[in-house]
């Protein structure tokens, strides 16, 4: 049987400064026919460039340097101009990450979809026709009315499925997809992702898909290859791999992700030291010998081959047998101080409010929302987009004055706008931003954005203030060299770690982390969660986390706030958020996590998009998407918010038992 | 190596890449060797020029260009070849001060507006707009017949004030987009006051754009200093400056073209090279 897609020791190169810098090394990989394959590897393994290649779409500086690509049996190196763009057209289809750059903001959506048939030379008429035929069965409600719309008029789950009808407007022999699915919410995430793999199944389309989410890839694929420095590093059947693997580095990757319900007093996560060779390196030996802890002499001098270690599973590893014994980079113990909830609370929140005024309509973002969080406590925020998570956050910190209801700090009333706020009640409560480029002036060296919070923030000015900064630098593992350093000239890692120091620079009270980790590839995540820990078991810190990745928020939360349409929907101890009974919101939430076990959960669909917070839904805003709705109670009348059970708040008309008995 | 001092002289390598590209660049080096010329020209004066550009008149006007005078003479017999030399002088002087003077206001404006926003961005906004829909060279004759005094220095303040708003609309749009960033919030978050944060944290962010901005304008600054001197506003005899010189012949332009074109070329060649010097910079810091 031929394959959808084969690579052959492909080589692929990009030109930087006149110099040719390899990013794929003698890839070899073959996506058989009907069947889904999974690439996985951290950012700058050469996952997109495999992708490019493909159709041999690489940027204007890059080449293939070597090996062969073949599309159905079809050597796509060897095509003309005009040959390669009929295969483009015909036989293989691509989805990228960002569904809103993909489609063209000018053009209505019925247009842009049946532009795909019309390219094939489908006359106009019945191209419209089909347009909507696909629209339908990319389970779009209404076609009709989306075919009259814009793209800026859709939502991201929407416009994704668009693209995907596009995609297989031709009915492609390759399907390649590109981290479809990063930037979605979990739950529209597992909506795009049963489509997927329910097209796939019905069409029998080969896929390529392209992933740094190890448990999207276990929902997804049948066969798996992991990418570390343009070397495919193992290959396998997707449940083999992930439960056994063979390769240190699948490993670590495996053991980076809090995952199986651990929490940060159970461990520290693993992490995988160092970092990534620079691009095109020479690397005589294993590409992975600089971070692996089994390296001895042989990997620095030899490359090990891929070698069969079970049924259709290789790895690229001389001591394979040894993998599963890789010895951790970090030690597993750290002393987490027990929270004391007798204790007068840090920062309490009392009824807050916030109406945005948007061309003329009132958005309720925040609605009556109350809570406390103490001192050493992690308070985990979810929910989906919109649902008001930053919008609290920005409310504690003063960036956005509430509508009403109060931010207490020690007991004290702080003013609603951080303007008026005094210097101490700025420095205790500070911001660890998502971007971590976006979060550091570019202009400035790591030195001077120090310097300059440890004397706004502490005082400190001159040699104290040195003192302490090597301190700071200390605590957050930043080597001094850094310091010179502007925040171009580090990584994600390391520019989310001055981050930290710069929010700690004034010993703070709460921090305030707006999805810190997201931005980063697992193993730094997992180093940036054991730092936070750390600080938080050494200092006595109080964190707000806000996540989307919810095995992110159990692993380090101690409560977990439920936000839905800026209303509170659930509020309790995080092992009784996670384990339930939950409110029918969290459960759905929950519900959507791919994870890498693969022990599939029963999906709980939500039914449409989360409605406008301009006109929210009469009675439990979340009646309209409840899968658990009890009938006109429901529409009319909005539960409280209760105790159901010691410190476990729920905003639902099921009783606890009766949701006990439901979701056992 | 370790990846932190890999990262860094990365980094160091993209600045002397940006500089390399600059000075490879075969229209970056005609641009900056025209220039070179015309500032050397400009800083010797007389001690280069075959003829007292002023003071030596020649019984023999509008003489054809020979050996003797390469570019012949003028109504009054002096040389056009030592004129057109000793002429970039006050041009060099004149344009970039009002292009210096035009930088720092509309950066500065550019910063407030762009930073405030509210009813301060509105108010100036709309006046930037006003002051955009007249024609530069009618603000300008206005605004020195008003100030009554004809010297060269009235004309670089009024040219560095019409540049304000243009620069200041520029530098404003960065500012828009930088302020977004959330640095800024951080540097709200400790309480740094809003002058610090425009002039220690913004500015240095959005300085590349006034570097491009102010070598954009330097071009049109010697085409309006040259305009305005061409009718009578700028510039004043017995400068040797180009346009002055073309100001002084023009009537005289057939059949004796030489008086005219030769000071003509040398401006067009001034602007040309600004100009190529300009993209050069500006490309570099696009990539």
């Amino acid at each position: 049987m031929s394959a959808a897609l084969e690579f052959d020791a492909l080589d692929v190169a990009y030109t930087v400064r006149g110099k040719d810098r390899r990013v794929l090394r003698g890839l070899s990989l073959s996506v058989e026919e009907g069947k889904t394959f999974g690439l996985v590897g951290e950012s700058g393994c050469g996952k997109s460039t495999a992708a490019l290649a493909a159709v041999n779409y690489l940027p204007r500086n890059g080449k293939v340097t070597g090996g062969e690509i073949r599309v159905a049996g079809k050597d796509v190196l060897g095509l003309s101009w005009s040959e390669l763009r009929r295969l483009r057209a015909d036989k293989v289809a691509m989805v990228y990450q960002n569904p809103g750059a993909a489609l063209n903001p000018s053009i209505k959506i019925g247009a842009q979809v049946a532009e795909a048939f019309t390219v094939r030379g489908v006359p106009r008429g019945e191209a419209n026709h089909l347009a909507l035929e696909a629209l339908a069965r990319v389970q779009i409600a209404d076609p009709g009315s989306v075919m009259g719309r814009y793209p800026f008029q859709l939502s991201g789950g929407m416009q994704q499925r668009v693209v995907i009808a596009m995609a297989l407007a031709k009915d492609p022999a390759l399907l390649i997809l590109d981290e479809p699915t990063t930037g979605l919410d979990a739950t529209v995430e597992a909506e795009v992702l049963d489509l997927v793999a329910q097209l796939q199944a019905e069409l029998q389309t080969s896929v390529l898909f392209i992933s740094h989410n190890l448990g999207v890839i276990a929902k997804m694929c049948d066969r798996v290859g992991v990418l570390y420095a343009g070397r495919l590093v193992e290959e396998g059947p997707v449940e083999t791999v992930l439960s056994d693997p063979r390769h240190p580095y699948t490993v670590g990757l495996l053991r980076c992700i809090p995952r199986g319900g651990v929490r940060k007093d159970h461990a520290r996560l693993d992490t995988i030291p160092g970092f990534l060779p620079s691009l095109g390196a020479e690397l005589p030996g294993c590409v992975f010998v600089d971070r692996c802890a089994l390296a001895d002499d042989r990997c620095r001098a030899e490359e090990p081959p891929l070698t069969a270690v079970g049924p259709g599973h290789e790895a690229r590893c001389w001591h394979h047998d040894q993998a599963h014994a890789l010895p951790r980079a970090e030690a597993p113990e750290l002393a987490i101080r027990p929270v004391d909830r007798k204790a007068a609370p840090v920062v309490r929140f009392d009824d807050l409010g916030k109406v945005f005024k948007q061309h003329g309509h009132e958005v309720h973002a925040l609605t009556g929302v109350s809570g406390e969080i103490w001192a050493g406590e992690t308070l985990g925020l979810v929910g989906e987009t919109g649902s008001g998570k930053t919008t609290l956050a920005r409310t504690l910190l003063g960036m956005v004055a509430p509508s009403s209801g109060l931010v207490e700090l020690d007991g004290t009333a702080l003013e609603p706008r951080f303007q008026q706020r005094s210097a101490d009640e700025l420095r205790a409560l500070q911001i660890v931003f998502q971007n971590p480029d976006s979060a550091l002036n570019r202009r400035h060296s790591v030195r001077r954005i120090l310097l300059r919070s440890l004397w706004k923030l502490a005082g400190l000015k001159g040699a104290p203030a040195d003192k302490r900064m090597l301190e700071l630098t200390e605590s957050v593992r930043l080597s001094e060299r850094t310091l010179t350093q502007k925040p171009s000239q580090l990584s994600g890692g390391l520019k989310q770690r001055v981050s930290i120091a710069r929010a700690f620079a004034g010993s703070p009270q709460l921090v305030v982390c707006d999805e810190p980790t997201s931005a980063l590839d697992v193993s730094v995540q997992a180093a940036i969660l054991n730092l936070l820990v750390e600080l938080q078991a050494d200092g006595g810190v109080s964190f707000l986390f806000i996540s989307h990745d919810l095995g992110v928020v159990r692993y380090i939360s101690d409560r977990i706030a439920v936000l839905y349409l800026g209303r509170l929907m659930e509020l309790g101890p995080a092992e009784v958020v996670f384990e339930g009974p939950h409110h029918p919101y969290t459960e759905a939430l929950l519900s959507a996590v791919p994870t890498v076990d693969g022990a599939e959960r029963e999906r709980i669909k939500l039914e449409g998009d989360i409605p406008s917070a301009a006109s929210p839904p009469s009675g439990c805003v979340f009646h309209t998407r409840c899968p658990r709705k009890l009938g006109a109670v429901c529409e009319e009348t909005e539960p409280p918010l209760r105790d159901v059970e010691d410190g476990h708040l729920m905003r639902c008309h099921i009783p606890i038992g009766e949701l006990r008995a439901l979701q056992a | 190596m370790s990846v932190a001092a890999a990262a860094g002289s990365e980094a160091r390598s993209a600045r002397r890449e940006r500089l390399h590209l600059l000075r490879r660049s075969p229209s970056v080096l005609i641009g900056a060797g025209v220039l070179a010329f015309w500032v050397a020209c400009a800083i010797l004066g007389n001690h280069i020029t075959p003829y007292d550009p002023i003071y030596h008149q020649s019984p023999d006007v509008f003489a054809h260009p020979s050996t003797a005078h390469w570019f012949g003479t003028d109504r009054l017999g002096r040389d056009v070849f030592s004129r057109v030399l000793a002429g970039s002088r006050d041009i060099l002087l004149v344009a970039p001060a009002a292009t210096l003077l035009g930088t720092v206001l509309g950066t500065a404006l550019g910063l407030i507006t762009g930073y405030m926003r509210g009813i301060v961005d509105d108010v100036i906004s709309r006046l930037i707009d006003a002051v955009l829909a007249l024609p530069l060279i009618i603000i300008a004759v206005t605004a020195i017949a008003a100030l009554g005094t004809r010297s060269e220095w009235a004309v670089a303040v009024v040219i560095g004030l019409v540049f304000t708003p243009i620069i200041a609309r520029t530098v404003r749009a960065a500012v828009l987009a930088e302020r977004e960033q959330d640095y800024i919030q951080a540097a709200q978050l400790r309480g740094e006051k809003t002058p610090y944060i425009m002039f220690a944290e913004v500015l240095p962010n959005v300085m590349p754009i006034v570097l491009v901005e102010a070598t954009v304008r330097l071009g049109y600054a010697i085409f309006a200093v040259a305009s305005l001197t061409f009718i009578g506003f700028g510039i004043q005899v017995p400068s040797p400056d180009w346009a002055v010189q073309i100001f002084d012949n023009y009537t005289y332009v057939d059949p004796d073209w030489w008086t005219v074109l030769f000071p003509a070329a040398a401006i067009a060649s001034l602007v040309v090279a600004v100009n190529l010097v300009s993209d050069g910079i500006q490309q570099a810091y696009e990539r």
